[in-house]
């Protein structure tokens, strides 16, 4: 791996039964980087970022990661039992973070539903949920996969200067997208 | 691997049980009306229900074991749960034995102590009483956790019950033989030693296979 780099993946490629998803695609991701996946439905986005958080073995390739990373994917990881709250408690207590989770449920706008079942907030309130365990540890590299999706237009601001805020100190994002986003990307790769 | 993950997991599983509410009585209330309908279909000769007793008893737990242990990991298959414990945890194969035996805790143990009240009913004789609790203890922890390794590996699976059944059941079939022996025989008994090795081989092995299962699953 490159000096300073976060995460590269060399090489990689992914096949689903007999069709090839994509091969050769190489990804690099240094401090301040703000990379995009970009692709149309089916075409493997997120597929690629799965190999790259280590969640999937690649069919070719190599990945390699400096450290842990925050993973957010197209489910949000919580439970129709938990609230916002305990589901932030719950990992916060698995990463050994003590961190403010007052501060951070007022960052991501879930004071009022801070203490709900998650079987009853909104869609865009479950995905600030998870959202919010981004800012439970410090971890240099973020994998997001449609971040954006069931957002609104306050939660999208807020997503994008979460990113800004990251990339500022010294961390990478790498994000899977199929719309657009009220982010400047440093740079794409295209599926 | 601190333990505060494992405690973390633990916690968790534990508040998912109580989350699922009746959902938690339904391996009781197999176990109790599977043994409980025997005498009616057998016939009330004490003698006969004496011997076959604590078989049906150990059927009945077998089978009881099964009930719940399609949603184990298949929920944290569906809810992404499974891929932020697979992202950072030294071992996933440790956080699925201690969800496994969480859900022997909520689940199976409770059949341990109902024990007395259906062997009795089933003739089982009082000195036998205590090996069979035993007995079901072990043999009830083995089930739940090459059941956990059958739910695990069909975890991607839709209505997977039957496939559950069919992968976990021949596994369950050495700790039947000596448990159903054990209780018949006693403490001194070759089969005691055999199903200690039982309970031991699984709780060796069965978590590695969970784990190996889950990542498979993730995929």
């Amino acid at each position: 791996m490159s000096d300073g780099a976060l995460i590269s993946g060399a090489n990689l490629g992914a096949i689903r039964g007999e069709r090839v998803l994509y091969r050769n695609i190489s990804v690099t991701a240094q401090a301040g980087d703000l990379i995009l996946l970009r692709g149309a439905n089916g075409s493997g986005k997120t597929t690629l970022l799965r190999q790259l958080a280590g969640l999937s073995e690649p069919q070719s390739g190599i990945v390699e990661r400096e450290g842990l990373h925050h993973w957010i994917g197209h489910t949000n990881g919580l439970k129709a039992y938990e609230t916002p709250r305990s589901h932030l408690s719950h990992w916060a207590r698995v990463w050994g973070s003590e961190a403010d989770m007052g501060l951070i449920l007022n960052e991501v706008g879930l004071n009022r539903p801070a203490d709900v079942p998650c079987r009853l907030l909104s869609a865009g309130q479950k995905r600030r949920t998870a959202l919010a365990r981004l800012l439970l540890e410090q971890r240099k590299l973020w994998l997001l996969d449609e971040p954006f999706n069931a957002l609104d237009t306050d939660g999208q601001a807020l997503l994008a200067e979460m990113i800004e805020a990251h990339r500022s100190e010294g961390g990478a994002v790498l994000a899977a997208l199929h719309g657009s986003a009220p982010i400047e990307a440093t740079r794409e790769v295209t599926l | 691997m601190s333990p505060s993950p494992l405690l973390s997991a633990f916690r968790s599983s534990l508040s998912e049980a109580w989350a699922n509410g009746a959902g938690l009585l339904l391996p009781l209330g197999f176990f109790t009306g599977t043994a409980t309908l025997v005498p009616f279909a057998l016939g009330p000769e004490a003698e006969l229900l004496s011997r076959v007793g604590p078989g049906v008893l150990w059927l009945a737990l077998a089978l009881s074991s099964m009930v719940t242990l399609e949603r184990v990991f298949q929920a944290d298959l569906q809810d992404g749960a499974l891929d932020l414990w697979l992202q950072d945890i030294g071992s996933i194969s440790l956080v699925a034995a201690i969800k496994t035996l969480t859900h022997w805790l909520v689940s199976g143990f409770p059949l341990v102590l109902l024990t007395p009240l259906i062997g009795f009913g089933l003739g089982v004789p009082t000195e036998k009483m205590v090996p069979a609790m035993l007995g079901y203890a072990m043999g009830g922890l083995v089930f739940f956790l090459w059941g956990g390794v059958a739910a695990a590996l069909s975890a991607s699976v839709a209505r997977a019950g039957l496939l559950i059944a069919l992968l976990a059941l021949p596994l369950y079939v050495p700790a039947l033989i000596f448990g159903v022996q054990m209780v018949e025989a006693g403490f001194d008994s070759p089969s005691f030693l055999f199903l200690s090795a039982s309970t031991l081989f699984a709780l060796g092995v069965a978590p590695a296979a969970m784990g190996a299962a889950l990542r498979l699953a993730a995929e």
